[in-house]
C-alpha cells in the first residue's frame, strides 16, 4: 500500500496520491488477485433448521486484475456475478479460496482492518432507486463514506460534496435535494459520486447501466470511463451487456454456474470464442450492419441454467451444449491456456 | 444533463425547462413543518391537543372546585352554572373531575405509549436486524402476547404497589406501577411490525451500500433502517396512546389502579355507566374526550408521517 487514507484532505495529498498511483503502473503486481474462490449457501429446511443442501453460488474462481485493467464479467441472471462482486468486497464471508487486494489478503480479515481497507474499494450498484436512502439528501449520502472514514467537518464536507457533484456531472448546489427528485441517470451519478468520495483505487460495478435507458447508459459509461482517466480507477464491470462490456474492458470472463468458463483479452475473445456459451453469448449480439445482421446466425440454447444447488455433474454447461460429448459429464474441464492470456474450460478445445 | 459553468449566477438559475431552480438552503425541519401545515387533520389535531392538555393543566385554576368535595344537596344535576356539566350521584362536579381526571389520563396514555414504542422499537429492531436474535426474541414477544394480562397484573400490582407507594408517595406510586406496566405489556405488536419492515429495508441496496462503505452497524440503524420504518411506528404509538388511557381505566375499574378518590377518565366513564339512564352526561364526556385526544393524536401521527417522507413532501 503507498498511500494510506488520511485523517485529513488536501488537494495537494490528493494530487500526489494520484502521482503515487501512476507510478504504481509500472510495477505489475496485480490489484486484486481471486483464488479459488467459492461462495456456498448452505439450504436449510424442517423445525430444526437442518442442512439439507448447498447451493455453489461461486465454485471455484480464479483471476487477476491488474490496475487500469478492467475486467469485464458476463453471464446471464442467477450465474453468481453479484455474489462474486459481493464476496470480493467480504460482505459475504467466502466459504472456501482467497481474495488479496494490493497484497493483502483480506479473505479473513477481522472488521476494524477490513473497514478501513474498505476506503480503498467501493461498489456501483444496479438499482439506482434503491441504492440511495430516500430520506437522506443527496449531500448526506455522499457524505457518508466521509463522516465514516474522515473527519471533515462543515466547509472542508460541503466543499468535498459539491466536488464530488461537479466531478460526476451533476449541479454542485443540488446537495440538498432528495434522491427521488432525480431521474434514474441522475441518480446512478449520485451513487457514482459517492462511490468516489474517499478515493478509492478499485471500483465494482454491478450491472450499473442495466436499470438505465439507452441513451443515458452511454453518459454514465463515458463517465465512468473519464473518471478511470482522471483517478486512476479500475474497474470489475459486471453486466450482460456484451457490448459495453468490450467498450470499457481490457479483459473479459465468462461465466457460467458459478463458474469462469472462459477469460481472455476483450477483442481476441470476441473475435475468437472457442467455448460453446461464449459462442452462443455471442451470436446473440445484434449487429449494426443491417445486411449482416439478417445473415447473423444465432445459436440458441435449449433450457434453463441448472439450479446451482444441484448442478450437473463434469462440465456444468453440458445440460445445454450443442457439442456436448461423453467425456463433458466424467470430470469438470480444467482452465486451459489457449492463447496469450486466453485460457478456457472446455474438454472439446484442444 | 448540463454541466455546471463557472458563471453560474448567485440568486436564480434557470433550469433547462424554464423552471426556477431552488437555490437557497432549505433546513429539514422547515420542509417538514410547510409539509405538516399542509395537512388540515393534522393541524385540526394539533388544535384539539393542544386544547385539551391546556383545559386539563390551566383549567382547575380557573375553575376552582375541589373534584373530591361532596355536596348532597347537589346530587346528579345537569348543567348548570355552579356545575357546568352537572353533578354525579353524591355530588362531585363532573367538570372538576373531568379536569383532574385529564391530568393523569393524558400522563398515563401518553408516558405508557412512550414506554411500548421503545420497548417495541428496539426489539423489533434487534430481531429484524440480527438473524441471531430473531428467533429467541420473537418468541419471547409471543410469549408476551400469549400471557393472561389480567392475573399478571394483579400479581405485579399486589407484589409491588406498596414498596413503590412507600418509596415514591401514594400517588406518585401508582403512577409509576401502571405507566410501566401499560408500557411492558403493550409492546408487542409494536415490536411486530418494525420487525418485518426491519427485515425487508435491510435487505435494500442502500443498506448494502451502507455496508460495504464499511458504516458500523449502529450507525446503518440509526441512519438508514429507523428513518424508513418510522411510518409503522408513528401509527402504532398514536394508537398507543388511545389504548394506554382505556387499560388504564380498567384497571381502575377493576380497583387495582389509582384510588377511587382519585379521577381518570377511564374510572369516571366507568363510574358513569351505572348511571348512563339517569345522567348520561357523565358518560358522554369522558367517551368523548378520551376519543377526541386519540383522534387528534392519530392526525398529529398521519401529518407528521407524511411530512417526515422527503417523496411526499412538496406535493
Amino acid at each position: 500500500m503507498l498511500v494510506g487514507y488520511g485523517k485529513t484532505f488536501t488537494t495537494t495529498k490528493y494530487k500526489l496520491d494520484i502521482a503515487l498511483r501512476m507510478g504504481e503502473l509500472l510495477t505489475t503486481k496485480p490489484l486484486l488477485q481471486v483464488q479459488k474462490l467459492k461462495q456456498h449457501f448452505p439450504v436449510t429446511a424442517g423445525l430444526l433448521r437442518r442442512q439439507v443442501g448447498t447451493i455453489k453460488a461461486i465454485d471455484g474462481i480464479d483471476f487477476d486484475l491488474m490496475t487500469q485493467q478492467n475486467l469485464g464479467l458476463v453471464g446471464e441472471s442467477g450465474c453468481g456475478k453479484t455474489t462474486l462482486a459481493r464476496t470480493i468486497l467480504r460482505l459475504y464471508q467466502p466459504t472456501e479460496g482467497k481474495i488479496i487486494f494490493e497484497g493483502i489478503d483480506m479473505t479473513h480479515l477481522k472488521s476494524s482492518r477490513l473497514r478501513s481497507l474498505r476506503t480503498r474499494m467501493q461498489m456501483i450498484f444496479q438499482d439506482p432507486q434503491d441504492s440511495l436512502n430516500p430520506r437522506m439528501t443527496v449531500g448526506s449520502i455522499i457524505a457518508e463514506p466521509l463522516d465514516e472514514h474522515t473527519s471533515l467537518k462543515g466547509k472542508e464536507r460541503s466543499g468535498r460534496v459539491e466536488e464530488l457533484l461537479d466531478a460526476v456531472g451533476l449541479n454542485p448546489r443540488f446537495s440538498n435535494r432528495y434522491p427521488h427528485e432525480f431521474s434514474g441517470g441522475q441518480r446512478q451519478r449520485i451513487g457514482i459520486a459517492r462511490a468516489l468520495s474517499l478515493n478509492p483505487k478499485f471500483i465494482i460495478c454491478d450491472e450499473p447501466i442495466a436499470a438505465l435507458d439507452v441513451s443515458i447508459q452511454a453518459q454514465v459509461v463515458n463517465l465512468l470511463e473519464d473518471l478511470q482517466e482522471k483517478l486512476a480507477l479500475t474497474y470489475l464491470f459486471i453486466s450482460h451487456d456484451l457490448g459495453m462490456i468490450r467498450h470499457i474492458s481490457k479483459r473479459v470472463a465468462v461465466m457460467y454456474l458459478g463458474k469462469i468458463v472462459e477469460v481472455g483479452p476483450a477483442n481476441e475473445l470476441y473475435t475468437n470464442a472457442q467455448h460453446p456459451y461464449t459462442k452462443a453469448l455471442l451470436s446473440a449480439v445484434p449487429l449494426h450492419d443491417p445486411g449482416r445482421e439478417a445473415k447473423r446466425e444465432r445459436i440458441i440454447l435449449s433450457g434453463d441454467v441448472p439450479s446451482p444447488a444441484n448442478p450437473p455433474t463434469g462440465c456444468p454447461f453440458r445440460t445445454r451444449c450443442p457439442a456436448v460429448e461423453p467425456k463433458c459429464a466424467i470430470s469438470v474441464p480444467k482452465m486451459k491456456a489457449i492463447g496469450q492470456e486466453h485460457r478456457v474450460a472446455c474438454h472439446c478445445v484442444m | 444533463m448540463t454541466k455546471p459553468s463557472a458563471s453560474l449566477s448567485k440568486q436564480s438559475l434557470l433550469d433547462s425547462d424554464g423552471t426556477r431552480l431552488e437555490l437557497e438552503h432549505r433546513s429539514m425541519w422547515t420542509d417538514v413543518w410547510r409539509q405538516f401545515r399542509k395537512h388540515k387533520g393534522a393541524l385540526a389535531g394539533v388544535f384539539v391537543f393542544v386544547f385539551i392538555s391546556v383545559a386539563v393543566f390551566v383549567g382547575p385554576i380557573i375553575h376552582g372546585v375541589d373534584p373530591n368535595a361532596i355536596d348532597f344537596t347537589a346530587r346528579n344535576l345537569g348543567p348548570v352554572w355552579s356545575h357546568p356539566l352537572g353533578t354525579d350521584n353524591i355530588g362531585h362536579d363532573t367538570l372538576a373531575q373531568m379536569l383532574a381526571g385529564g391530568q393523569v389520563s393524558l400522563a398515563v396514555g401518553l408516558s405508557a405509549a412512550f414506554i411500548a414504542l421503545l420497548l417495541g422499537t428496539l426489539i423489533g429492531v434487534l430481531a429484524g436486524f440480527f438473524k441471531a436474535l430473531d428467533g429467541p426474541l420473537m418468541r419471547f414477544t409471543d410469549l408476551f402476547l400469549a400471557l393472561p394480562i389480567l392475573p399478571l397484573l394483579l400479581v405485579t400490582i399486589l407484589l409491588f404497589r406498596d414498596s413503590l407507594r412507600a418509596t415514591f408517595g401514594p400517588e406518585t406510586g401508582i403512577f409509576l406501577l401502571i405507566v410501566s406496566i401499560i408500557g411492558v405489556t403493550s409492546w408487542m405488536h409494536t415490536a411486530r411490525v418494525v420487525r418485518g419492515d426491519v427485515l425487508s429495508i435491510k435487505e435494500r441496496e442502500f443498506v448494502t451500500a451502507a455496508h460495504s462503505i464499511g458504516t458500523r452497524r449502529h450507525r446503518i440503524v440509526f441512519r438508514h433502517i429507523l428513518p424508513n420504518v418510522l411510518s409503522p411506528i408513528m401509527v402504532s404509538a398514536t394508537l398507543g396512546i388511545a389504548n394506554a388511557i382505556i387499560t388504564e381505566s380498567a384497571l381502575s375499574f377493576l380497583g387495582l389502579g389509582f384510588p377511587p378518590d382519585f379521577p381518570t377518565w377511564g374510572r369516571l366513564l366507568y363510574d358513569g355507566t351505572n348511571f348512563i339512564q339517569i345522567t348520561p352526561s357523565r358518560v358522554i364526556w369522558p367517551g368523548l374526550f378520551i376519543a377526541l385526544t386519540v383522534l387528534s393524536v392519530n392526525y398529529i401521527g398521519d401529518g407528521l408521517r407524511d411530512a417526515l417522507d422527503p417523496r411526499l413532501r412538496g406535493r
